[in-house]
């Protein structure tokens, strides 16, 4: 509630989170807003590429469907993929973390070192490699995703549990015989939900842009559905005739990429206030 | 002589193969003082584990005993002493957990060991956080452990310690994360709360003038072994152990040329055979390396070397 309050006294941080609210709900009531809904799928050929009008605001593509239907629609794609990234790359990333972080030893070394090994693999050109090896869609551009964003979660709460293991409330745990899971899960999880939260924010907005990428390349989403990326991609040949085609869907990247990392900012600032930035507030 | 509250037999603790106490015995009577000094590294911190109950993993005690109240702590695990022995830490900033408010963590404590319902319980707090001098008693419940201050902190963990209505205090160098001000108010309020209610304060420190007038009596502990213990006065006025005696020599007050003792503690790995201080000794011979010193009796006190009549030579003190 705190944190709210701070972001709510950050104008920047209010507008990203404005943004990623408006982004929700356009997401959860995207058939009921869409003009077209049906155009997700169906061409209309006898209509395409027509710039701007009142009929359709953001014009249509090369197969005559409605941009502004189709960005809508590729709402839910981009936020369902988002968080089903960044959801793995926690569910993996932070029992490494805190295991790693309790135990010393080879156990904990091994996982550390794997950690280090996956940090240093750079996300696109895994992404790549995954498509080729597998078949290139969507699904594999997300396992590619994951795999490569767990780590920084893994090091947010191996340095956490680190820090905490010899505080002096877990030795006393420890001595009335609390069980190491529930140490790690009621005690010391707790301590570093704040930088999880912000690291999954930021990371919101990353997959976002890395998926959209992903899509532009042609090893993410795959025709015909209502990807931003990909229609950035099938936009190419139509420039610069039809700048509404790649104009509409990158601008919507941008939006939500922009308000995820101003809200991710915003959190940050707000769980820890020695790393506020000086912008005179 | 009083019944001890606290007594420390033979103790020995071993950690793999660092072998961090050895033979270490002491008694707290019942509301008595006792002191604890040593360097770093002396073994003084896993004592007071092993008195709470909270020896870290992997520490074996091949031999001795805790008695408290005349029962043994290491044998139960700890259970009939829980609730009864209050623990003020060292480091005020992470003994609590940041991430709950402090009165929650208090009360926590409280419905563990505690008669009385949650109401009794917060009324009782309430009425802890008073006597520990706290500003706001009432309002501090609801405060998380960063909203206190260093010295507040301390306070609010002497409440802590307190709330269970304990029998004994032990204190871990309650004052060295403090400055001198906050350190003089923490000692006065510990020796005020100790006498307003009889209770034996345990004290680990370093500083030869908390112990002066803080302490009763003194144990001296080096390399895990007990060197000398008796009267805080007496020992003070007349160490008799050679480590006692240069290490009251290190201490500014009571010396015009500061000296130092040669050498470092061993480590707990590589301890010396026989007297575990004779590396450092100036009166050490040939069997101070071959035999353990067997503690003798000298006018009320407890030394654990033979030789202790002797003179130390003028080299060693200057």
């Amino acid at each position: 509630m705190t944190a709210l309050r701070h972001i709510l006294r950050d104008p920047v941080a209010t507008f990203g989170l404005l943004l990623v609210l408006a982004a929700v709900v356009v997401a959860l009531f995207a058939p009921w807003l869409a003009p077209y809904p049906d155009d997700a799928f169906e061409s209309h050929l006898l209509q395409r590429l027509r710039a701007p009008s009142a009929e359709f605001p953001f014009g249509t593509d090369n197969l005559g469907r409605d941009i502004l239907s189709r960005v809508i629609l590729g709402t839910r794609d981009a936020l369902t993929v988002a968080l089903a990234v960044v959801g793995a790359a926690i569910a993996i990333g932070v029992p490494v973390g805190l295991l790693a972080g309790w135990r010393e030893g080879w156990l904990a070394e091994t996982l550390m070192r794997v950690t280090d090994v996956f940090l240093a693999v750079p996300q696109l050109i895994l992404a790549l490699a995954l498509g080729q090896l597998m078949a290139p869609g969507i699904g594999t551009a997300m396992v590619a995703l994951a795999l490569t964003y767990w780590p920084f979660f893994a090091r947010t709460v191996f340095a956490e549990t680190r820090r905490l293991r010899g505080a002096l409330f877990v030795d006393a745990l420890a001595g009335i015989g609390a069980h190491p899971a529930r140490i790690l899960l009621l005690h010391v999880l707790p301590n570093a939900a704040p930088a999880i939260l912000v690291r999954a924010t930021i990371g919101m907005g990353f997959t976002i842009l890395t998926a959209a990428l992903l899509g532009f390349l042609g090893v993410g989403a795959a025709p015909p559905s209502p990807d931003w990326g990909l229609m950035v991609s099938e936009a190419r040949q139509h420039l610069p005739e039809a700048w509404w085609f790649p104009t509409f869907p990158g601008l919507a990247i941008l939006l939500l990429v922009l308000g995820f990392n101003l809200l991710g900012d915003g959190l940050r600032d707000a769980a820890d206030p020695r790393l506020r930035r000086s912008r005179g507030h | 002589m009083i019944a001890p509250v606290l007594s420390v037999q033979r103790l020995s603790v071993r950690i793999g193969a660092a072998r961090i106490l050895d033979d270490v015995s002491l008694a707290v009577p019942a509301g008595g003082t006792l002191g604890v000094v040593g360097e770093s590294g002396c073994g003084k911190s896993t004592l007071l584990r092993a008195i709470l109950g909270i020896l870290p993993r992997g520490a074996e005690v091949p031999g001795g005993a805790v008695l408290f109240g005349g029962r043994d702590i290491l044998a139960d695990g700890g259970a009939s002493a829980r609730g009864r022995i209050g623990f003020v830490p060292q480091d005020p900033y992470l003994s609590l957990n940041p991430v709950f408010r402090a009165g929650d963590q208090i009360l926590e404590i409280m419905r563990r060991h505690a008669p009385g319902t949650r109401r009794d319980h917060r009324a009782r707090l309430v009425e802890l956080f008073r006597a520990v001098q706290l500003p706001e008693p009432e309002a501090a419940l609801a405060k998380y452990p960063h909203q206190f201050s260093g010295g507040q902190r301390q306070r609010l963990l002497i409440a802590a310690a307190l709330c269970c209505d304990p029998a004994l205090l032990v204190a871990d160098e309650p004052t060295t994360a403090l400055d001198v001000t906050t350190q003089r108010e923490i000692l006065a309020l510990l020796q005020g709360l100790a006498a307003a209610r009889g209770l034996a304060l345990l004290f680990v420190t370093h500083d030869f003038g908390v112990l002066a007038s803080l302490c009763e009596s003194v144990t001296v502990l080096y390399a895990g072994r007990v060197a000398e213990s008796g009267p805080t006065r007496d020992v003070l006025d007349d160490p008799r152990h050679p480590y006692t005696r240069m290490l009251l020599a290190c201490h500014p007050d009571r010396a015009t040329a500061l000296a130092g003792i040669p050498g470092t503690v061993p480590a707990a790995t590589a301890q010396p055979d026989g007297c575990r201080f004779h590396p450092r000794c100036p009166l050490a011979r040939g069997d101070c390396a071959l035999d353990v010193p067997q503690p003798v009796l000298h006018r009320g006190r407890v030394i654990a070397c033979p030789y202790h009549a002797e003179a130390l030579p003028e080299v060693a003190l200057a």
